[in-house]
């Protein structure tokens, strides 16, 4: 889980398209797989935004979870961040939903409403990257962005 | 044998079966009942307190002060905001509605103004602090009430952090008072009001007023209601110290009084795992993209729970997700047939107030069809 693959957050929402639109077999053929990527992708999009702050996203783990750690990282001293309090910890709760019985008849459900909820906060961070001017869905982008300002010839009146 | 029967009409209790007649035809009943329930709630809320503290579970605001909260609530000064007089405007009629049918006392706050919404917070915190202050000084210096009720969300929230501010920095307190005195107005003593939300009040009251009215059990038989409460009504948890204080209290992280509220009535609550999370409200001007696909992600996932009605307690929440049906349809390629409902309309029409009454066809989502064929009203 900790070891996610650097994700975007447009990777994110990507691929949480495809499991909100995925048939009930491919959920179901792993689980423990499903409930750790949506860990995983939640981890992805906390760093995403400690990245573009310029803050070296924690390792450490809040109540057993990494996602958590990062997201009280992110919310020190920034209280609009809480706005994303519970929607990590519904990502928390769906995997360990799954986790806890993974071949419930309800199991491919509970991983596409999984990924929504994902999804929500990857829509949510994204969307405050581009207010903060740090990025278009990844911290990538920024110094584009900021030549764009910075160049006359892009001024409009 | 005629002895025998001559014997029996001759013993039989005349009198008795007379005075048990007259019980069975005059049901009997208690007078001047209301002082007698007065004390009874108040001798079990102090058993219940001692209690608690026997058990070392502390003292518990439900059990210490849910029958003066009940009085309290009877008339409480009543602050719209902005959006309730704009777009939110049958959240408006619902709720005075109800508390016309509940038989309580709203007084609007006179001459309010805007509580800084997010606009004035983001640029001038200090500012938005006053604003909301002279709302609450007016409630309480001008109108004489201890308790402000405010619907929105975004009011619901300033109100509790300019409270906050204004006990907890001296900083807030100095800008406050001069903006005050240069009005020519009392200037607000934190602790002055209660400011409480809507859903306080109906939770409170509901059952409990003058009239003792309850919402039908039947009315919402068989709807499964997804229970939406926005990202402000909990958060920051500190300006909230009512909230998380053990059963009956409200909790920051699953919030359930409208669950509570809409089972009261029937519904079938489903489990919402968006049930606090943003809207997309504050992006709607600055980045609309971002605020529709956080909205149709809502849509999707209240399908995807079951749910064929959002319940909604603030009006910004309620008009992104109600106003995007063109964008529903053209995302998705497909129609989202999930209606938004006010709570406040839900429980209206539970206790036999009419679709129009509380303004469903104000909604920006058109409900009516649902309500038709759950024969909700």
């Amino acid at each position: 889980m900790s070891n996610a693959a650097p994700l975007s957050i447009e990777d994110v929402l990507l691929r949480c398209g495809e499991l909100v639109g995925a048939a009930d077999f491919y959920l179901l053929r792993d689980p423990a797989g499903r409930a750790a990527e949506l860990l995983a992708m939640g981890e992805a999009v906390m760093v995403s935004w400690l990245v573009a702050k310029g803050e070296e996203p924690t390792q450490d783990k809040t109540e057993g979870f990494r996602l958590l750690a990062l997201h009280r990282q992110g919310a020190r001293g920034n209280p609009s961040f809480n706005a994303c309090r519970e929607t990590c910890r519904e990502i928390v709760y769906h995997h360990n939903l799954i986790l806890h019985d993974p071949q419930a008849p309800e199991t491919a459900q509970t991983v596409r409403l999984g990924a929504m909820v994902v999804r929500h906060l990857a829509l949510f961070i994204g969307g405050k990257l581009e207010e903060a001017g740090l990025g278009e869905f990844c911290c990538s982008s920024r110094p584009v962005r900021q030549a764009d300002t910075l160049n006359p010839a892009n001024e409009t009146a | 044998m005629v002895d025998m029967v001559r014997s029996l009409l001759r013993n039989l209790p005349i009198g008795l079966l007379t005075k048990m007649g007259l019980a069975t035809l005059v049901a009997p009943k208690t007078s001047d009942w209301s002082k007698s329930r007065e004390a009874i709630m108040e001798y079990v809320e102090e058993r219940e307190a001692a209690n608690r503290k026997a058990l070392g579970l502390g003292q518990g605001r439900e059990a210490r002060t849910n029958h003066d909260r009940t009085k309290k609530y009877q008339e409480v000064a009543y602050y719209p905001g902005c959006a309730l007089e704009g777009g939110g405007h049958a959240y408006n009629r619902s709720t005075k509605a109800l508390g016309k049918k509940l038989g309580l006392n709203l007084k609007e706050v006179e001459n309010w103004n805007c509580c800084g919404a997010m606009e004035v917070k983001n640029i001038d915190p200090k500012l938005q602090t006053y604003l909301s202050s002279r709302v609450m000084s007016i409630a309480a210096n001008k109108m004489g009430l201890d308790t402000v009720m405010a619907p929105c969300n975004g009011c619901y929230h300033n109100l509790k952090k300019a409270e906050y501010d204004l006990a907890n920095d001296p900083n807030r307190r100095g800008g406050q008072f001069a903006f005050s005195g240069k009005s020519g107005h009392a200037t607000y003593q934190a602790g002055q009001v209660e400011t409480i939300h809507a859903l306080d009040w109906d939770r409170e009251t509901i059952g409990r007023g003058p009239g003792h009215e309850r919402p039908r059990q039947e009315f919402a038989e068989g709807v499964k209601i997804a229970n939406y409460y926005g990202c402000m009504y909990t958060r920051p948890r500190h300006i909230f110290p009512e909230k998380d204080q053990g059963p009956g209290s409200e909790s920051t992280s699953k919030p359930h009084f409208m669950d509570d509220l809409l089972a009261a009535a029937g519904a079938d609550n489903v489990e919402y795992p968006l049930k606090t999370a943003c809207c997309g409200g504050a992006h709607a001007l600055s980045d609309s993209d971002t605020s529709t696909r956080l909205v149709l992600n809502m849509l999707q996932a209240a399908e995807a729970s079951g749910a064929e009605v959002i319940a909604t307690e603030c009006p910004t929440c309620h008009s992104g997700p109600g106003n995007a049906p063109d964008a529903r349809e053209k995302t998705l390629g497909r129609k989202t047939n999930v209606k938004i409902i006010y709570f406040t309309q839900l429980l209206g029409m539970a206790m036999g107030l009419s679709p129009k009454a509380v303004g469903v066809q104000e909604n920006f989502s058109d409900a009516m069809p649902l309500i038709k064929e759950k024969k909700l009203a």
